[in-house]
């Protein structure tokens, strides 16, 4: 009980609440207009999306293209639920958690053959299974087909912030406990992790589901909150966007991702007045960062307090 | 190798500053002076469906251009949601922000729903060229009509139905066979809607196949229909495969009238099935320069002394569109949103795509043209108004 209230975990906690205190106040005073608020909720579901994926890639060092799949199943869960059952939150959060069984559950079954593979077979392996998922989705009744569903807003930005407060927390937790140290250990060497005993293929398949189930909750809060969703929407390409945030923060930091997918999004509506050069300065930045820093913005550095303290401790014993 | 890397570094810079400044340019342009009546231009400028988004932004800002010779003050606030409905969900809100009387676009239906919701709630009113899904002006919830949303084209179904109606009144065919692209809801909605029509007024449907969309050879379905017994095959399908179905099928010996959507309505129609195989083949549309009227002739000259090109049928649409929002505009005598709004539900508008005055579902009231194909010129075009309920 004591851990609970250590100085790190009330400073996570300040900084959780206080940037929720300051974005509210910054939306209510109108700073944060109506196009800043679009902003930040793609920016919270592109992070969800980010983390789940930097779980499966970065901690755990399997390759996977086909994270827009469950992100499908998470925003068609979502939008059934919203169209047939119920409405507004409750609608919201019901289709969450159907969408998070459904996407467990395909998961499992993807994951038991493929992630015996390796690199880029899994690659290639997942990247058919996402395709298929599209594909069932798109010849289904209930889906509406390649038309989609059109969708009332029922997803605000507090949902989105919370619920990207709840992902990142599981994913820490996880990377820190003695799953992820295992997972970790997949990722370094699989031979050797092997020889001290660790199950890698029940290690792999658990890193792959918990990813998966938060790409489905990035899914739902997506239908929830954009209107419109069409199997078109979901392709590889989309998997490859989520790849590139993960890429370009850095593989296996969580802060790194977080970092990016602020820096891609704002750069992005930075640039939205200048549609002709937007992708050509988007490609020249990520080719400069793959440039100099080829393991990506943080590489595998984390943010922590734990670190800024004593640090801070250090200065503070040199001074007195 | 230092100096490598700073000499590229630098490159890079050089480069970068260099595409701002060109886009700097650029955007000064469509923001303007502050004065004068905003209309936003909501298109598919860049991505998958760009080909319409361009095609309907030089119509409407061919038709901005006019009104401002005609003593107008309209400026116009251009944005490109890149073929994706997340940044429509985006330039919905900037341009309410933006405070835009009116908005025309997106040209596709997935885009433009995505950013109605917004617009309506921000009063804002938005006349759409293009958007032809199913229930497109009704809101998801409620399913009654989006107060501040209206279309100039006629819905999917519409079109199915007028095809139904023409095969059956004109054509005098009883037995169809209908084969359909099956991965967009554009084909889905007129395969629905033609069978119904058909069935109603008393054909029959010998049968219905699909193909994907990227398929290049049909012989298999071909040589099955061929041993059936049929008068008429109806291909609700864009132009890149119907194509290749007519000329498979001529060349095989299936030579009955072959109708089809304005999927159909290309000049690589005509590349891909060949001048020769383009006889008895009829299809839907909303746009045709045969038999064209004085106002269209005007709106063709104008746009290529503009553009140096042939207008379409979505430039056309998007030309009608915006000049539709500006006659609201002047007619209403100002900018208030609700005068605006009942000013363009009002209407009886007549424009380059034919009069129309909208229905209750904001949608308008025309009839489809059916054109005749003669050697693979467009011969003959016919008004046709389907009775549905």
């Amino acid at each position: 009980m004591k851990n609970w209230f250590k100085r790190t975990n009330l400073l996570w906690l300040a900084l959780i609440v206080s940037t929720y205190v300051i974005l509210n106040v910054l939306i209510s005073t109108g700073i944060i207009n109506n196009v800043y608020q679009t902003v930040l909720l793609t920016i919270g579901i592109n992070i969800i999306l980010a983390i789940s994926l930097n779980l499966i890639i970065g901690i755990t060092g399997q390759f996977s293209l086909g994270h827009a799949g469950f992100m499908i199943i998470g925003a068609y869960s979502c939008g059934v639920v919203l169209k047939l059952v119920a409405g507004g939150t409750i609608g919201v959060l019901l289709g969450m958690l159907i969408g998070m069984a459904i996407s467990a559950a395909v998961a499992l079954v993807v994951a038991i053959p493929t992630l015996r593979l390796r690199g880029d077979y899994l690659a290639i392996a997942t990247l058919g299974f996402g395709e298929i998922i599209r594909i069932v989705v798109l010849n289904m009744e209930v889906t509406n087909g390649a038309a989609g569903l059109i969708l009332p807003k029922a997803v605000s930005w507090h949902m989105v912030y919370w619920a990207m407060v709840i992902c990142t927390l599981v994913i820490v937790n996880f990377g820190i406990s003695a799953h992820g140290r295992a997972c970790i250990s997949v990722r370094e060497d699989e031979i050797a992790a092997e020889a001290m005993g660790i199950n890698t293929t029940q290690y792999k398949i658990l890193a792959f589901v918990i990813g998966a189930m938060i790409a489905s909750v990035a899914g739902a809060l997506y239908a929830g909150a954009f209107y419109v969703i069409k199997p078109e929407m979901f392709t590889y390409s989309k998997s490859i966007d989520i790849l590139v945030l993960v890429v370009f923060g850095g593989m296996g930091s969580i802060t790194g991702s977080f970092i990016s997918t602020v820096l891609v999004s704002l750069l992005n509506t930075a640039l939205q007045q200048f549609s002709s050069v937007r992708m050509i300065v988007y490609g020249l930045a990520l080719v400069v960062i793959m440039v100099f820093r080829p393991s990506g913005l943080l590489g595998r550095k984390e943010f922590s307090f734990d670190a800024l303290l004593k640090k801070f401790d250090k200065k503070k014993g040199a001074a007195s | 190798m230092k100096t490598m890397k700073k000499v590229f570094m630098t490159a890079m810079a050089v480069m970068m500053a260099a595409s701002m400044a060109a886009c700097g340019d650029s955007a000064s342009d469509s923001s303007g002076s502050s004065s004068g009546v905003k209309i936003g231009l909501h298109y598919e400028l860049t991505g998958a469906v760009a080909d319409y988004g361009t095609a309907e932004l030089k119509g409407s800002q061919l038709a901005i251009k006019h009104a401002n010779e005609a003593g107008g003050n309209y400026i116009e606030v251009v944005y490109d949601n890149k073929s994706d409905t997340t940044e429509s969900v985006t330039l919905a809100a900037q341009l309410a922000s933006d405070g835009v009387v009116g908005v025309v676009g997106p040209a596709t239906s997935g885009a433009s729903a995505a950013s109605y919701q917004i617009l309506n709630d921000a009063k804002i009113t938005v006349v759409s060229p293009s958007a032809t899904a199913i229930n497109q002006t009704l809101n998801p919830t409620s399913g009654e009509v989006y107060d501040y949303v209206f279309r100039i084209c006629f819905e999917d179904s519409y079109q199915g139905a007028a095809m139904a109606q023409y095969a059956i009144d004109t054509l005098g065919k009883a037995k169809a066979i209908v084969y359909a692209d099956n991965a967009s809801d554009y084909a889905k909605g007129l395969a629905d809607a033609f069978n119904a029509q058909f069935k109603k007024l008393g054909g029959t449907i010998v049968a219905t196949d699909y193909y994907s969309a990227g398929d290049t050879d049909f012989n298999s379905v071909l040589t099955k229909f061929k041993d059936m017994d049929f008068d008429v095959l109806y291909i609700p399908g864009y132009y890149n495969e119907a194509g290749l179905i007519i000329k498979q099928a001529r060349e095989m010996g299936i030579d009955c009238e072959i109708i089809g959507p304005d999927g159909f309505d290309s000049e690589s129609l005509i590349d891909l099935a060949g001048a020769s195989n383009l006889n008895k083949v009829y299809y839907t549309t909303a746009y045709t320069t045969v038999g064209a009227s004085p106002a269209l002739q005007a709106f063709i000259d104008a746009y290529k002394a503009e553009y140096n090109e042939e207008p379409g049928m979505f430039a056309a649409l998007a030309y009608d569109s915006t000049n539709l929002l500006i006659q609201a505009i002047e007619k209403a005598g100002s900018t208030d949103p609700e005068a605006v709004r009942n000013a363009v539900e009002s209407i009886n508008f007549d424009g380059v795509t034919g009069s129309f005055s909208f229905d209750d579902t904001h949608t308008p009231i025309k009839s489809v043209l059916v054109v005749t194909l003669v050697d693979g010129v467009q011969g003959d075009a016919v008004a046709v108004s389907p009775d549905v309920d």
